[in-house]
């Protein structure tokens, strides 16, 4: 009875200890990885890499475009692109207001274009904290307008990846956008367009499995999780564990499904130096 | 045993009573005919109340049928010479998926299908038609030697989806399906896919990239199956039926949200009532399509297909 007094109290204590731990929302950020506690602006500057063990954080839309391209240099496509709710789902436009409030995003991806480096470049950089960056019609048609408006103007289509997969309640209209992305990435082939896909935690389902997958070049950043099916469908299916770096990034190297991991200080960097190679060789003029 | 579906078990009861009462008149000296005749006319009545309004969980269950023709029921209804060849060349051979050369009255085509099996043997062999990469890669490559050789491509989808195994993953499901979907929208022939049972999600997708996209009447197409909707949604895998109708999974719903470019209508009570007369309207959407598609020039129906994917989606803008 004592020893079950005392451990319900060890039991108790626990909650509080990490009540200690518990930050002010805005101020300080606790890497979810390691522990280590660091002001918020800190890991900001750092791109929300954690400066003691390296797990990169979820990096937002716009703090990756300021970050990657040259200042001043980047605009936007499509900002007046407004998601329905095609198939009248149950809570569907109230969910969608939520993000929009919480993130001040319209949708789960932000296109358009700019110089890294110098070199001019259209992007699309879809953000998970919207809806898990689900795709869904809007999701679908800003990236393969981005893709087209790249190869209209002879320009390179950088894409960094996100998503959860479809955007459920839209239905076969989201599967679809599979085809759509996929059908721009064939033209933008066809026509010589460079195109480098870069994977970001998670890249799962249709996106996965669609034009994150379609790059000239496919790299993703290290510890990012990417694959079709989910690690719980996948361990539930064929009633297995699984190790714990099944679709890691790393994981998808060594089974050679990637071109290579890059480390996010390193991404400018990099990406300017395959953007310098293709001018001096490729279809970019 | 047949496969008896739950919204259909009094058409089958009366049915059995008529074939009842037909076996007594013929034994014995009673003459039921007046009978019979009543009953059928009451059958008739039935089977049209019921297979007239099919809910989108009856055309699951439909869709879903044991006895449901398979791609390969088709293929030796509607193709001469068929030749099924295997395996991705990198891999192996997947028989979830099935391909080859035929002929389609007379002209060269090849035929691409996810194939699932009747019995749980076969399914077993065939993985319950849910693919690995090894079988996206052996469509693609069948499709491009069409492409090469000029033949239109014909594409059977029923599949669950692609399958969800950590050597599917390992080999790079996601980057298969991606590939195909890619370059079915370039292949330079003309391109018809038809959905004859389940159309789950992107291993449905990766062989429904064309210039017609068909339907079944009870097939269905989705993003997610009913079941995995529902627990993602709601918790609850038991709210299927709910989330059946809200994902829009039916023919007549997708043909409405232009997803789809026709319906390939059913004889009454299913598809597997009568392979042979559901083949021959299978038959008649397959000559009527491909007709139109072959009077094309090439980069028309590129233009055409580019076009009604690219419009595929709803917003505001």
């Amino acid at each position: 009875m004592l020893k079950d007094f005392f451990s319900k109290k060890k039991h108790a204590s626990k909650p509080s200890e990490e009540a200690k731990q518990d930050i002010p929302e805005g101020l300080m950020l606790k890497c979810s990885d390691c522990g280590k506690i660091y002001y918020r602006e800190e890991m900001r500057k750092q791109l929300y890499v954690c400066p003691n063990c390296g797990h990169h954080h979820q990096l937002p839309s716009d703090e990756r475009i300021n970050n990657l391209f040259d200042e001043g240099s980047f605009m936007e496509y499509d900002t007046d692109l407004n998601t329905g709710n095609p198939l009248g789902f149950p809570s569907y436009t109230q969910k969608l207001e939520k993000d929009q409030l919480k993130t001040g995003l319209k949708e789960a991806v932000v296109t358009g274009e700019g110089t890294i480096n110098g070199f001019r470049t259209a992007y699309a950089v879809m953000d998970s904290r919207f809806r898990m960056a689900s795709m869904g019609s809007v999701v679908g048609e800003k990236i393969s307008r981005a893709i087209e408006k790249a190869r209209e103007a002879n320009i390179p289509f950088i894409i960094f990846t996100a998503s959860g997969g479809a955007r459920m309640q839209e239905g076969a209209l989201s599967l679809m956008q599979m085809a759509k992305t996929s059908a721009a990435v064939q033209r933008f082939r066809d026509a010589g367009g460079l195109m480098i896909s870069v994977m970001t935690n998670p890249t799962y389902g249709g996106v996965s499995a669609s034009f994150a997958s379609l790059g000239d070049y496919n790299f993703a950043e290290p510890g990012a999780l990417i694959g079709f099916a989910g690690r719980r469908v996948v361990e539930e299916t064929i009633r297995e564990k699984l190790p714990d770096d099944f679709q890691t990034a790393e994981f998808l190297l060594a089974h050679g499904q990637l071109d290579d991991v890059i480390n996010r200080h390193d991404m400018k960097k990099y990406l300017t130096t395959i953007l310098d190679i293709h001018q001096a060789g490729g279809n970019v003029s | 045993m047949k496969q008896v579906l739950e919204f259909e078990k009094p058409v089958i009861a009366l049915r059995e009573k008529i074939a009842e009462l037909k076996t007594f008149t013929k034994e014995s000296d009673l003459d039921l005919t007046e009978e019979i005749v009543k009953l059928e006319t009451r059958l008739e009545k039935l089977e049209n109340d019921i297979y007239t309004n099919l809910k989108p969980w009856d055309r699951v269950q439909m869709a879903r049928h044991a006895e449901r023709p398979t791609t390969l029921d088709y293929v030796e209804k509607l193709f001469t010479d068929f030749l099924e060849f295997h395996g991705d060349r990198y891999y192996g051979d997947d028989a979830a998926i099935v391909a080859g050369i035929a002929k389609y009255k007379g002209r060269p085509v090849t035929i691409v299908g996810h194939q699932r099996g009747k019995t749980t043997k076969e399914n077993i062999r065939r993985n319950f038609g849910m693919p690995h990469p090894e079988g996206f890669r052996k469509a693609a490559r069948h499709m491009q030697q069409a492409a090469k050789f000029g033949r239109p491509i014909i594409c059977f989808i029923d599949t669950k989806g692609a399958f969800p195994g950590r050597a599917a993953e390992e080999r790079g499901q996601s980057e298969a399906i991606a590939r195909n979907l890619m370059e079915m929208s370039g292949f330079e022939v003309p391109i018809i896919c038809i959905v004859i049972g389940e159309g789950g999600s992107g291993g449905a997708l990766a062989l429904g990239v064309g210039d017609r996209l068909l339907m079944l009447e009870n097939s269905t197409f989705s993003v997610i199956s009913p079941e995995g909707a529902a627990s993602i949604l709601w918790k609850d895998g038991g709210k299927a039926k709910e989330a059946a109708e809200k994902l829009k999974i039916t023919a007549p719903d997708l043909k409405e949200l232009g997803v789809i470019d026709d319906i390939i209508p059913e004889i009454r009570g299913g598809a597997h009532r009568d392979l042979t007369s559901q083949a021959e309207l299978v038959d008649q959407a397959i000559a009527e399509h491909l007709s139109q598609l072959e009077k094309l020039d090439k980069q028309v129906l590129l233009e055409q297909r580019w076009e009604k994917y690219s419009n595929i989606g709803s917003f505001a803008e």
